[in-house]
Order: C-alpha cells, then structure tokens, then sequence
C-alpha cells in the first residue's frame, strides 16, 4: 500500500526502486533519431526535404564523378571518346585525367622533375614538427607517417598497374618510413621533438632552396600547391608570434609603441591584400639599390605575413582584452615582470579565449594565397590557366577547378576540426 | 552584533608572537592621489610598525581600497611619499618590483590563475621570480596549504573548489613568497556566510605569527580580536583612528559614531 495514495497522505518510503532502463524510444538508434531529425515539426520537415535533396543531387553526381569517370587519358578529346565508347553517345562524365597528367605540375609547379623528392621531404618534415605542437604524444605522428606509406604504396602500385616507371625505393619514401620509426620510438620524448620544430623553418628553407650541398632552386620554379604551402605555412607559423607582440604593444602604457603598433595594425587592415601584393611585385623595387634583386616569393612572404599579423593582433586583443583585470594584479602584486606575467599568466588564458579567431584567420590566410596570382605566381588557381589553355585540355573546368577545392577544403577544414578538438581539450582541464 | 560570531572568543591575552617591534615597516606621509580631477586620497599619514595588525574600515567608496592599493604600486599617488621597508616606492620599476616582492595581497574575488592548479598558482613565483628550485617550491607551497588546511585540494583548479577554498589558497599564495608585510582587501566580502568563518580563522592564525598585516574589512569581531588599531577613513581621508576597544566603545568623531551604527545595527 506503500505508493498508491502517497499524494496526500504523510509517507514514509519503505521500499527502494530498482535503477530501470530508460525507454527504448530515448536510446540507441531511435531516440537519436528522434533527438536530432524529429524532435518538431518543423526538424522533422527540414530533414525531409534534405533527404530529398540528397536523393536528387547525389545520384547524378555520383554517376558523373565515379561511374563514367575516366582516369587514363591525354586529353579531353580521348576523354569524351573513352566515355562515348564505353556508355554510349551523350554521356557525360568526370574527366579526371587532367588531374592525372597535370597532377605534379599542380603539386610541385615547375621544380625540377628530379628533386621533386625535396619538396616532398620538407612536408614530411614539416608534419613531423607539426605533432608535437598539436598532440600530447608523437603516436599521431607515427599513424600519419603510416597513412602516407600506404599513399605511397597504393600509386606505386597504380603507375606499375598502367605501365609507368615509377622507383618504390625512393628518398620520399625512405623519409616517411624513418620519421614513423622515430615517432614511435621517442613518442614519449615530445619534448626533444620541439628542436625539430624550431630548427624546421631553416631546414625547410635549405631543403626548398638549396645549398650549401644541395643544388639551388629558383623560386620562379616554385608552383602549384608547393607554393600555397610555402607561403601560407610561414604566414602562419610567423604572423602568431607578430601577432601577439602587436597586441600587446597596443596594450601596453608606453604612449609611442602604443601609437606605432595601433597605426601599423589599422594600415595593414586598412588596405586590400591585393595592394600589398603589387607594393611587393613592383613597387618594392624603386626603394631598393638598383640590381639588387630580392626574391620574389620572399618578398610575397613579409607582405602575407605583415597582413595575417595585424588581423592576429585584433584578435588576440580581444582575448586580452576578456580576461579579468585581477589577473593582472595578481600577477604585478606577485612580484612577476611584464613578460613573466606576459607568458604564464596572461597570454595562455588569452589564446585560449582567442583559438577560434585565431583559427579564423590561419584559414583565411591559407586561401588568401590564392591571390598571388595577380602578381604572376602560379599556385594551383595560378596554373589553372596555362592548363585551360593547353589545346589537349581546353574546355576543361569542373574537374580542375574542384580538385584544387578539394585540396584547400582538407586543409582548411582539418585547422577547423582541429581547433575544435584542442578547445575541448583545454576546457577540460580548466573549469571555471 | 552578529560579525562577533564568526570569530573565535577574544583570547584573555594576546600571544608573545603579537607584540608590536618599534621598527617601521610602512611609512606613509603627506600622501595624495587624485583619478583625473577627483580627489581620492586627501594627505594620508600612516606609520605602520613590524607586526602591527591595522585594520581599515569605512563606507564604500571612501578610498580604503585604493589606499592599500598605492602601498604595492598597483596604483600611482602623485604627492607625499610611501616607504616600504625602507624601500622608497618611486616609479623605479626596480624598486617596484623589490616592494612587491615583499608585500602579498589577497583580493577580494581571490583572482587565482584559473589555468593552473592550486599547487601551481602557490609554486609560480617561487620559481620564476625567487628562482626556487621547483621541488623546494612545492615543499614550501605545500607547508603553507597545510596551514590554511586544504593540503588534499592540490591538484585541483580553483573552479573546482569554494569560494573559502579559493580565498585560502590566494592567502597561501601570497604567503609562499615568504613577505613582510601582507595586504587584505574586503577578503571576506564575496563569500557566503558559512565560509566567512574558515578564513577568519586562517587571518587569525596569520596574525598571531606575527605578519604585519593591512586588513580593509568590516569584520568586526576580527577587527576586536587581532587588531591593535583601527583606521576609519571617509571621503578620502583618515578620519579616525585608534585601539579596537575605545574605538568601538567610544568613537569620537560624528562620522565614524553614525558608520558604526549603521553596521552594528543588523
Ligand atoms: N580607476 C578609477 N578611476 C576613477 N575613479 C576611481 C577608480 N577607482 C576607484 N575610483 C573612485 O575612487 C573612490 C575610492 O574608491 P575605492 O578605493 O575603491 O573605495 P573603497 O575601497 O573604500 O570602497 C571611489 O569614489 C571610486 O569611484
Ligand atoms: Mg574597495
């Protein structure tokens, strides 16, 4: 009689409920699909009319991209041939031989054929004094390095499949397998690791350029997502550090570096990247000595990173600019100075705060490099034209244009992801 | 009277410890500070000796923070001079430093680096800015934990504990740094009631090792225990000061008889 009328009368409870699994319309497959496509009307709708979408677009795009896509081809004539002969006249499909044929002029540019293993080396290197920064063990580094033998394997075997000559037994290869091996014998050590990562911008400069032992590339050589890479990779590796000393020379109570940095910063965003990019290309010359003759790409370099920094350091003011005024006292009344307050205290909780902004701006820095084409660069976009007009490829667009999307899409989406992940991890060990 | 509660009974006597040295640890004279044109602090005269307790109190706005703010540079006071330990606070940054070195503070919304644990917030100036080995620094962070009794709250991050917790480790924060002199500003003003008590308790504790402590608070049951002057400012300027007993029993100036009737009412 325990339960029945307790509503109303004094009660004391004299038996204990068993836990009961909740109702099988709340969990597993059910009860997500309940929370997430159907918990209304108008999701429910929504999710409908996406999954119609899908059905309509995906088949046919799918019929275009894979089925009657043709890999193997010297020119889009044979192309549309091969997909004639094969599904009949008035067939439409992908002709991914462009991407095929062109594939290294896209990656590499115009670097010599033969020390193409050079570039190749300077990302592996470059993913190597990436892990430590990004992960707390160098395991992840050891499954990338992994992923990439296996890249490796699969176009060795595709190339002996058609018949080209193509040497397993290469430096690229031997790289990849001896950063994995080290991965995973120091992934405990990511301490050591961190020497790679600041010696990396002085190794990747003598790998790319050359020197000293190794033979010497112009950089007019330098093309296609090579190129993206070299100048996005350092416009984010040095426009954090600028960045940060930027905002916090406009933070700071000394009246003349406060009024330097702040005209600096609203210059540089003041002013379209595209300008920078023609003051770097020609303007640039008649402030310096007649015949000397400044790298290029060098001078595209200082001119990205200059306007990724002032867009940082907008951003990391603010995250200085979030963080309580206690933390500053609390720092100064401990007797820290400026910069020891700076590094322990202040700016760790600052980027915290700041990650998705600063993220914000790594990718827009990345895409961004797209624009050096103006100035006659030719990264991947830059390419696009030449390949466009080459008579064997003329009329070709979509697979070009969305294989290049495609890349910058990995790219771009994997910074997302990531910062995603590390914000999680920080909260984590910071509940407030 | 209700504050009385929250501090333990009036000891019959004070201990040996508490005894007053007749060296000078701070010396304020003739000091002014104006915000822009607003007059805040009007000719403060203040001589504070070695293990002096002083506590500070009087309406909100009254220039009681602000005060001890200017005795670890925090603020800057534009007349009159402020002397720490013999160390003459100028805009020297170097003198700055050495004062601050000397002086801890406890704020009133404890302001513990919320990205480090509570081991970590007491070892970092040790570390970087008395280049204590970092094992020693623990030892020593972990000394004065134990005194402020939460030795097992170590590795945890301030948000995980209470505000009583986190006032008691800012207070043995400040005390890792081995100072002189230590300064409280309201310490107890953003807690709950129930946890006003713990760090009563721990400044009690402080006081009868013989700290020279500046306390802005309007504890009074604290103020009566350890206390060997209080110090009621109004408007800017020190208004009345004298010994807890004949303060509270017998205030003299108007102002500070109606202040004091105001918080002993409730
Ligand atoms: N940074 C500041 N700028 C201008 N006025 C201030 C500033 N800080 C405090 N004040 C003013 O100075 C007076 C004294 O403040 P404070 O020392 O905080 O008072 P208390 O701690 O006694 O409540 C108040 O009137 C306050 O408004
Ligand atoms: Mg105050």
């Amino acid at each position: 009689m325990a339960a029945t009328n307790a509503h109303n009368v004094a009660f004391v409870a004299d038996t204990q409920y068993p836990d009961a699994p909740p109702p099988a319309s709340e969990v597993g497959v059910l009860g997500w699909l309940k929370e997430n496509l159907f918990s209304s009307w108008g999701n429910a709708a929504l999710t409908v009319l996406s999954i119609a979408f899908l059905a309509y677009i995906l088949p046919g795009f799918i019929d275009w991209a894979v089925m009657k896509s043709v890999w193997n081809a010297s020119s889009l004539a044979e192309c549309r041939e091969i997909i004639a002969a094969r599904h009949g006249e008035g067939a439409t499909g992908a002709c991914w031989a462009v991407v095929n044929e062109r594939f290294n002029q896209l990656m590499y540019g115009f670097y010599p054929d033969e020390l193409r293993w050079r570039p190749n080396i300077a990302f592996l290197l470059l993913v190597a004094a990436l892990a430590p920064v990004l992960f707390q063990t160098m395991r992840p580094l050891a499954y990338a390095m992994a992923g990439l033998l296996g890249l490796q394997i699969i176009a060795f075997a595709y190339k002996t499949y058609t018949g080209a000559e193509y040497a397993i037994i290469n430096p690229t290869l031997i790289a990849t397998i001896a950063i994995g091996v080290a991965a995973l014998v120091f992934q405990h050590q990511r301490g050591k690791w961190f020497y790679l990562t600041f010696a990396y911008p002085v190794i990747a400069y003598f790998i790319l350029w050359g020197g000293v032992f190794l033979e010497p590339v112009e950089t007019s050589k330098f093309g296609g997502f090579l190129l993206t890479m070299v100048i996005g990779v350092t416009g984010i590796a040095a426009s954090l550090p600028i960045g940060i000393l930027l905002a916090l020379g406009r933070a700071s109570n000394l009246p003349i570096l406060k009024i330097i940095c702040t005209t600096f910063i609203e210059f540089i965003r003041g002013v379209p990247l595209i300008t920078l990019l023609f003051v770097a290309s020609t303007l640039l010359n008649y402030f310096m000595p007649p015949g000397t003759n400044f790298d290029i790409v060098a001078r595209v370099l200082i001119m990205v990173t200059l306007f990724a920094s002032a867009y940082m350091a907008e951003v990391i003011r603010g995250g200085l600019a979030a963080l309580p005024k206690g933390q500053y006292e609390a720092a100064d009344t401990l007797g820290l100075t400026y910069w020891q307050g700076m590094r322990l205290i202040i700016l760790p909780q600052a980027l915290k705060i700041s990650i998705p902004g600063i993220v914000n701006t790594f990718i827009g820095l990345f895409k961004d490099t797209t624009l050096v084409v103006v100035i006659g660069l030719l990264d991947p976009l830059g390419l696009t034209n030449p390949i466009r007009s080459d008579s064997a490829w003329n009329g070709i667009i979509w697979e070009l244009y969305g294989f290049i999307a495609l890349m910058f899409f990995i790219f771009c989406w994997g910074m997302s992801r990531y910062s995603q992940h590390l914000e999680v991890r920080l909260r984590a060990g910071d509940r407030r | 009277m209700a504050e009385v509660a929250h501090a333990p009974e009036p000891q019959a006597e004070a201990p040996a410890a508490m005894t007053v040295s007749d060296e000078v640890a701070i010396d304020i004279s003739g000091m002014n500070k104006w915000y822009g044109e607003f007059h805040v602090l009007k000719n403060i005269d203040l001589t504070i000796n070695k293990g002096e307790r002083i506590v500070v109190c009087g309406p909100s706005g009254s220039g009681k923070s602000t005060l001890i703010r200017c005795v670890n540079a925090l603020e800057k006071f534009q007349k009159g001079s402020i002397t720490v330990d013999g160390i003459p606070l100028t805009s020297d940054i170097k003198k700055i430093d050495e004062i601050r070195r000397d002086v801890g503070m406890v704020f009133q919304h404890f302001n513990l680096f919320p990205h480090l644990t509570i081991l970590e917030n007491c070892t970092l100036a040790p570390i970087w800015v008395k280049k204590m080995p970092k094992k020693e620094a623990e030892e020593v962070a972990m000394k004065y934990l134990t005194r402020v009794k939460i030795p097992e709250q170590a590795a945890k991050y301030p948000g995980q504990l209470s505000g009583g917790q986190q006032q008691r480790v800012a207070i043995a924060r400040a005390l890792c740094m081995n100072p002189n002199v230590m300064l409280f500003d309201e310490p107890t003003t953003a807690l709950d009631p129930e946890m006003i008590k713990e760090v009563l308790d721990v400044m009690v504790d402080l006081a009868q090792t013989g700290m020279t402590m500046i306390c802005v608070t309007h504890e009074m049951g604290f103020a009566r225990q350890v206390a060997n002057r209080v110090v009621f400012m109004d408007q800017g300027q020190i208004v009345e000061q004298n010994a807890p007993e004949p303060f509270f029993t017998n205030p003299q100036h108007e102002r500070t008889k109606l202040f004091l009737s105001q918080i002993l009412a409730h």
